[in-house]
Formats: structure tokens, C-alpha cells, sequence
């Protein structure tokens, strides 16, 4: 992967004295003391990091921390106080006009918070708009913008104007207005923010899914630390100006930097972030091309455990065998343990959310049984886990 | 107070008005190209036939009313405009909406760059703001002597003191609109890459619409409100049948010219308003 924006040292200032608080910023002092000391407002504190190409990166923070600024610096929306944007390691900030005109138009494209259609124009107009601007003939934008509302899933809404669509869908289009444009950034300012509940968690699925098919770099602004952790390969965490942390969804969940950030991740819901990966733990396994009934037994025993999970050699699993039918097997002296193999195991893979299983693993008595796609055994997941990890316990039992 | 002189003001406004006289050249200029304009409208509508006209006035009322009919507005029309012909105040009646159409259209074609100015550049709104009170609060009547001065008697000098009290409102209104567009899509318009041009006629003055064609409206309403103050240098118009009914003590004659006034204005400001009204698709 590469990098495919850098942000070094952005920072805004807002207000009189700007270059006194620059320099105060410099040295280190806080958003409230250069306020007090030069009246000047601190939007944005020195921000630095990269995102890496066909990721989406996710900026969160509550009102106030200067995410919406921060996004609307790297389009230069808002013009930086001090630092450098590099987008495929060139640098906005030393753009001309028409150059930075340029870059908007073919490489980055930007979806509000409150959609920003224009009322005046038709959903065919809307999502043609930056097409328009570009000069491109209306044949041609036509079919690029047909291809993206086809994308989001708006169809047959081509001469309706925005305020008859719902929310949702009006910002369906505001999507398709930015993918049609084939940009290699999406800028998202709270994109969904705006939306309720079900719509917004129905948006997200299909940002994940275009997402698979595109590979765009987003740039994803939130407030909510669900969305964040949903959707992000990188999450910056930040507050007042600063950036707090930056990491993986996980990296955030198990280490939060400091205080604020544990404070905020308390009230995630720990089951849509907690895969089957991370709360499964080691079986006793039987390798079904070496023991005989036996041996197994034996294992049984010592591990005090009533099934174990058969593999082969490969370690592909084969089913689960129950204490009592190993102990018939050893009483009639047959050695074929195949025979009392169980083979309705249910499985799943590493990268399913527990929420997903939450159901099946309290109705079912056997642990699920977590394989990769060769159809190797990682692992199981057992009740009493589960329960642990959604109270926030380490699962630590494996590995 | 009487050991400081009295301020020569009217002297000096008076000096400045016969400095501005000797560019005769560029007045006649103005004269010329406002002369233009009128006459231009005026034979229009002296060649069109009067039931044609009517007919042509209802047409068009229809037209920009069509996603929503009054019909009250049309039987209204063809009574008032029945009632003009009847007075014999055809000729007149078209006089005047000439001179209200040449001053609007004047007034647009000047005030609406003029708001645009103004809501983009914060200089010009700082400056252009008391002159916009200025303009609009000055009696009218005011206007009329240099206008005299520097374009002469009859039609142009009226439509010049017309633009002038008349322009303000559109002025306003261009700005207000432009300034009130959602930020987020002046965002979206730049994210999108438009340059300053293609956000103004693509974004800003489409939603600035239904404002700005406010103020044309209000524009419109205060050049008719001048026809009878521009009848006393000269515009010709049911405005001069007002002004010599004051002078013979007519007072039938002037309410009937009155009238005449009152039905003009009521289909223009209601013309307006409809084009006003957000009539998409």
C-alpha cells in the first residue's frame, strides 16, 4: 500500500493576531491559553498523518475538535493557517488557483453533511454537476452519471427534484454526485450523519460495499464511534484541534491513548467491533490421521473436556466426537474413530462480527467452530467468552 | 449658531451639476440610447392592435400561471384593460408601462451586477449601502432637476429619475439573495472545482431566484409610483392626464387616469409575482 495523502503539521487559526498564535502554537501551549493570551481561536492544532491508498480513514471527534476544519483543508475548502497537504506526494498548498481547480475537479470529490444538492436542479442534474463543470459533452456526462446513481442505487428518480426524495436517498445522490466524477479521494463530512438510525446503518452497508468494488481513498469525518469503527481502516481520534490518537479500529478499542478516548470507547457497542477472531479460544483438537480412539480418550480426560474437534493432518477440520461414543468405540475395541465422527459443526470465519453469532451461539450447545477459508481450524467460540469480551475483558486464553 | 456662516451647499451642488453639463457629448450619448430603448417599446405597442394586446396580456398571464390559475386575475385583467380602451387611454396607458419597462429593465440590467458586487466584495457593500438609502429616501421630485439639466425635457429624463429611485430595491434584493445561498452548497459548487463564474450562474443566482426577481418586482412598482412626478418634465403617460387634471382642478378626470394607473400596476405586480413564484419542471 501506499501513501496516497500526507498531512503534515496542518494547522488553523481563526481570528486576529493569527501570527502570534502561530508561534505560541509553536511552543506548545493549549487551545484555551492562546485564546486567552491572543484572542485568536485555535481550529486546528498541528495535525500530522497519512492515509494510505483505497483505505477509508476515519477523523472523529465531538462539535468542536476541528474534524470538519481538518477535512476541509485537504480540498482547501478552508485555507490552512500553516502545514502542507500532499496528495500522491504533491503539495496543495503551493497551488495556484487553477491547479488546485484541477485537483477538485479529477481527483477529489466531497459529500455533506446536509447533502448540499442544488433544490433548482434534477437528480440527473445534480449528479452531473461537477461533469458539467468540467466541460465534459452531455451525452457522455449523462452516461458516467447514470452509471453512478445506478451505483448507489437511486434508479428512476432522474427528473425528480431533491425535496422529493428522503434523506437517505438524497444523500444517495449526493454519493453518486461524487463518484461520478471518478475521483480517487472521497471527502465525507459527517455524511451520514444527518440520517436516522436504520437509513444511516443501511448508507454505511453500501459504503462498504462500493467501497470493495472501487477502492477509493475516503476520507470519512463522524461522531459517532460506531460508525467509526465500522467503517474505518484508521480511525484519528481527535479533540479540540488535536489529534488524541490514530490507529486501527482495534488499536483503539484495546489501547486507548489515554483517558478521553477510553471514555469515549466505553459506550461502544462491543459487539459489532468484536469478531469471531478475537474472542474465539484454543480447542483441544484430535488428529484424526494419527489417534485412535485411545488416545483421544485419553485427551478427553485430561483436558476434562466432553468433545474435542477432529482435524486431519492438515489441520482441515473434520467434525467433533463425543466422550461418550469414544468410550463405546474403546469398550467394543474398534479402533475406527471416524465412525463416530459428528460432522453438523456449526462454523463460521475470523472476520465475522459476534454480533452476527450472538443468536446461533446461544441456542446452539456446541461451540461454534471458527475456521479460515482452507477450512482450517483457528479456533472455538464458547458461550462464557463471548459474554466476557462484550463486558470488555481481554480474551486472552489464546495465543 | 449664527456666528457660523451658512454652508454654500446648494452652490456647490448647483456648480457640480454645470460641471457635469459640459460633457454634453455623453449625455446626449445616454439620451440617445434611453431614447432608444423607449421608442423601441413604443412602436411595439403602437403596432400591435389593442384587442391583440389584451389578448397577448391575458395569454401571458396564463402562461406564467399555468401550474397554479387565477382565473379571478384574468376576468380582472380583461375588465381593467377593457375599461382603459373604453376611456379612450390606450395610447397613454402604453405610454407608460414604456416608460416603466425601459426604467426596469435599466434599473436590472445596472442593479443586478450591482448586487452581485456587492454580496461578493464587502468594500463595495460598505460603500454602496448609504448610497442605496440615499437614493431610495431623497424625495423624487428631487431628482428630476439635474435630470432636467442634463438630458433635457420629455421621456428620458423621466426614466433616468425613475432607474434612480427605482433601482435600490433590485440592488438589495440581488445582494440579500446571494448572501443567503447555503453555505454548503457554495462548498459543494467549490469542492465540485467551479470557478467564480460557473457558481454564480450555476448556483447562486438560480437560488438566489426568487429573491432577486423580488426585488425586480418592488423595482417595477416604484418606477410606476414615478410616472406622474415624471409627467412634469414631460414623459408623456397617464401620468400627465393626472398632473393637468391637478392643474384644472379635475377631479373626475384625474381619478379616472388614477384608475387607469391602479389597473396597470396591479397586472404588472401581479405578472411579476408570478414569475417570482418557483415555478420548476
Amino acid at each position: 500500500m501506499s501513501k496516497k495523502v500526507e498531512v503534515k503539521n496542518l494547522t488553523k487559526i481563526f481570528g486576529k493576531h493569527v501570527g502570534r498564535a502561530k508561534e505560541l502554537i509553536k511552543q506548545g501551549k493549549s487551545k484555551s491559553e492562546i485564546l486567552k493570551e491572543t484572542g485568536a481561536t485555535v481550529g486546528v492544532d498541528q495535525a500530522n498523518f497519512e492515509i494510505e491508498d483505497g483505505e477509508i480513514f476515519v477523523i472523529m471527534g465531538l462539535s468542536g475538535s476541528g474534524k470538519s476544519t481538518l477535512v476541509r483543508m485537504i480540498n482547501r475548502l478552508i485555507e490552512p493557517t500553516d502545514g502542507e497537504v500532499l496528495i500522491d506526494g504533491e503539495n496543495l498548498m503551493g497551488m495556484d488557483k487553477k491547479t488546485l481547480r484541477e485537483v477538485r475537479r479529477k481527483k477529489m470529490s466531497m459529500v455533506f453533511q446536509n447533502f448540499g444538492l442544488l433544490p433548482n436542479r434534477t437528480i440527473m442534474e445534480n449528479a452531473e454537476y461537477g461533469l458539467e463543470i468540467q466541460g465534459v459533452d452531455k451525452e457522455e456526462r449523462r452516461k458516467r452519471a447514470q452509471k453512478a446513481l445506478e451505483q448507489v442505487g437511486i434508479t428512476g428518480y432522474n427528473d425528480e427534484y431533491p425535496d422529493q426524495l428522503s434523506g437517505g436517498m438524497q444523500q444517495r445522490v449526493g454519493l453518486a454526485r461524487a463518484l461520478a466524477n471518478d475521483p480517487q479521494i472521497l471527502l465525507m463530512d459527517e455524511a451520514f450523519s444527518a440520517l436516522d438510525p436504520l437509513n444511516r446503518t443501511d448508507m454505511q452497508d453500501q459504503l462498504l460495499d462500493i467501497q470493495e468494488g472501487l477502492k477509493k481513498t475516503i476520507i470519512f469525518i463522524s461522531h459517532d464511534l460506531n460508525e467509526a469503527l465500522k467503517l474505518g481502516d484508521h480511525i484519528m481520534i481527535m479533540r479540540d484541534g488535536e489529534v488524541i490518537q490514530t490507529g486501527t479500529p482495534e488499536d483503539i478499542l484495546t489501547h486507548p491513548a489515554n483517558d478521553y478516548v477510553e471514555e469515549f470507547i466505553e459506550n461502544v457497542d462491543r459487539s459489532k467491533v468484536l469478531t469471531a477472531g478475537n474472542v474465539m479460544i484454543r480447542p483441544v483438537t484430535i488428529n484424526i490421521d494419527k489417534a485412535g480412539p485411545r488416545l483421544t480418550l485419553k485427551r478427553m480426560k485430561n483436558n476434562e473436556v466432553s468433545t474435542a474437534y477432529v482435524v486431519d493432518n492438515k489441520r482441515k477440520l473434520v467434525g467433533i466426537v463425543d466422550a461418550n461414543d469414544v468410550i463405546d468405540l474403546v469398550r467394543h475395541d474398534s479402533s475406527d474413530l471416524r465412525s463416530v465422527v459428528k460432522t453438523d459443526v456449526p462454523t463460521t470465519n475470523e472476520e465475522t462480527p459476534i454480533s452476527g453469532l450472538m443468536d446461533d451461539i446461544s441456542q446452539t450447545g456446541i461451540p461454534f467452530a471458527v475456521t479460515n477459508d482452507k477450512g482450517q481450524l483457528k479456533g472455538i467460540i464458547v458461550r462464557g467468552a463471548v459474554l466476557g469480551a462484550l463486558a470488555g475483558n481481554e480474551v486472552s486464553e489464546f495465543e | 449658531m449664527s456666528s457660523i456662516p451658512q454652508l454654500p451647499l446648494a452652490d456647490w451642488i448647483d456648480s457640480f451639476v454645470n460641471w457635469l453639463v459640459q460633457f454634453t457629448g455623453f449625455f446626449n450619448a445616454i439620451t440617445n440610447f434611453i431614447g432608444g430603448i423607449n421608442n423601441a417599446f413604443q412602436w411595439i405597442f403602437d403596432l400591435i392592435p389593442i384587442w391583440l394586446f389584451i389578448i397577448l396580456i391575458l395569454a401571458l398571464t396564463f402562461y406564467v400561471n399555468r401550474k397554479d390559475q387565477r382565473w379571478s386575475l384574468l376576468i380582472f385583467e380583461l375588465l381593467g384593460l377593457l375599461l382603459i380602451w373604453n376611456l379612450d387611454f390606450w395610447r397613454d396607458m402604453t405610454q407608460t408601462l414604456t416608460l416603466v419597462l425601459t426604467s426596469s429593465l435599466i434599473a436590472l440590467v445596472i442593479g443586478i451586477p450591482l448586487g452581485i458586487l456587492m454580496a461578493k466584495s464587502h468594500i463595495a457593500e460598505i460603500i454602496l449601502k448609504p448610497v442605496l438609502d440615499f437614493m431610495q429616501t431623497m424625495p423624487a421630485f428631487v431628482y428630476l432637476i439635474p435630470a432636467v439639466a442634463l438630458f433635457g425635457i420629455g421621456m428620458v429624463p423621466g426614466i433616468v429619475a425613475s432607474v434612480i429611485f427605482a433601482m435600490p430595491p433590485t440592488v438589495r434584493m440581488t445582494n440579500m439573495g446571494i448572501r443567503e445561498v447555503p453555505e454548503e452548497l457554495i462548498e459543494a459548487a467549490d469542492s465540485f472545482g467551479s470557478t467564480e463564474w460557473q457558481k454564480l450562474f450555476k448556483v447562486e443566482l438560480p437560488i438566489a431566484k426568487t429573491s432577486l426577481m423580488a426585488g425586480v418586482n418592488q423595482s417595477m412598482m416604484l418606477s410606476l409610483s414615478m410616472v406622474v412626478i415624471a409627467s412634469m418634465i414631460g414623459a408623456m403617460g397617464l401620468g400627465t392626464k393626472v398632473y393637468f387634471a391637478v392643474g384644472r382642478n379635475d377631479a373626475g378626470g384625474g381619478f379616472a387616469a388614477g384608475l387607469a394607473i391602479v389597473i396597470l400596476a396591479i397586472i404588472l405586480d401581479r405578472l411579476t409575482q408570478s414569475l417570482t413564484r418557483d415555478h420548476r419542471g
